[in-house]
């Protein structure tokens, strides 16, 4: 009973572990409904040639990366150096969502920045933007063989998270594919 | 003459400012939507909803365009002729409950509808058991002796310590 006096201070001690645990969270990455769902269908022009269209469904079989960007996007600027990298290891197929944009900006940022997509589709009114719930971009969706997105990351994608997060992931979804 | 075709014409500018906004004030405004009714229940429905861009305001406030993508979606929806809780069904599927503002009650957050009550049931539950046990503690026992100093205390018995000395 002598230690009641400590009874204060260990309360203290877990609340102010808990607000420290929220401190080191992010609250601009909301957690997505969709991981391990099917990937949302669409059939959009592409970028390169808008009398074509594309599906996830010519997706099937393979890992992909489905990356939103925009020309406006600051943001994108940023991770694109490191998409270059990743569609050049060759692990994985890049499309890109070109989300909100316009054509000719669209190109002339790819002709200046370097084109790491497979293929890219347009979404000008964000209508699949919305079945994807993106609320900003960059984000991008990791689909496997079947459709199914296995993992969604918010905001761009740096080094670490290419090399710590994204390829390990493409890695075992591969070998299980 | 030059200073006072200046001050002229700044006067009619003002007057200008002042007349023009009342002489259109004047009319009734006329609603900008086609349908008012739709627009209320588009209003009603995007003020539960959470803009996930400024998070801290609901889709019918921001001007964030994604706001103003939701807000359309919302009233086409409505149009089409689906029910409120369809159309937030649809967006809870693409963004999540973070979307609304009110959480549905279900296990992951039955500690965030009921944590304060059971917080604010503990406190006065603990606070009435300390209470009530201190109210049943007997009063100490004295000896009989022990009592006598007491009321020699009390009664201003000073006489019973030796003096302080005075300076």
């Amino acid at each position: 009973m002598k230690a009641k006096f400590l009874i204060p201070l260990a309360l203290f001690l877990a609340l102010a572990a808990f607000l420290g645990y929220g401190l080191t969270l992010n609250p601009s990455v909301v957690p997505s409904p969709l991981i391990d769902k099917p990937a949302p269908a669409f059939r959009l022009a592409r970028l390169d040639a808008p009398d074509q269209q594309f599906g996830i469904q010519d997706m099937r079989g393979q890992v992909w990366l489905l990356n939103v960007w925009a020309s406006w996007c600051v943001s994108c600027r940023q991770e694109h150096p490191q998409l270059v990298e990743l569609a050049r290891s060759g692990k994985v197929a890049l499309v890109g969502l070109n989300y909100k944009d316009e054509r000719g900006a669209a190109l002339d940022w790819l002709r200046s920045q370097g084109n790491p997509y497979q293929t890219i589709v347009t979404d000008p009114d964000g209508r699949v933007g919305i079945d994807y719930g993106v609320y900003g971009t960059p984000e991008t969706f990791l689909i496997d063989g079947d459709g199914v997105i296995r993992y969604k990351h918010i905001g761009p994608i740096s080094r670490e998270v290419a090399r710590e997060v994204l390829l390990p992931k493409i890695a075992e979804l591969s070998r299980a594919s | 003459m030059r200073v006072l075709r200046k001050v002229g014409a700044a006067g009619l500018f003002v007057v200008a400012l002042v007349v023009v906004p009342l002489a259109q004030g004047a009319d009734e405004a006329t609603p900008v939507v086609a349908d008012p009714e739709l627009e209320a229940r588009v209003q009603e429905l995007a003020y539960k909803l959470r803009c996930l861009v400024c998070q801290n305001e609901s889709v019918a406030e921001s001007r964030a365009p994604l706001a103003v993508d939701l807000r359309n979606q919302v009233r086409e929806q409505l149009a089409a002729g689906k029910s409120e809780a369809e159309v937030v069904d649809f967006l809870v599927a693409r963004y999540g409950d973070f979307v609304l503002y009110l959480p549905p009650l279900k296990t992951t957050t039955v500690l965030l509808w009921f944590g304060p009550a059971l917080l604010l049931v503990g406190g006065v539950g603990g606070l009435l058991y300390r209470l009530r046990r201190r109210a049943g503690e007997a009063a100490p026992h004295l000896s009989e002796e022990q009592r006598a100093r007491a009321r020699e205390l009390l009664e201003g018995g000073a006489a019973a310590h030796p003096e302080e000395p005075r300076k």
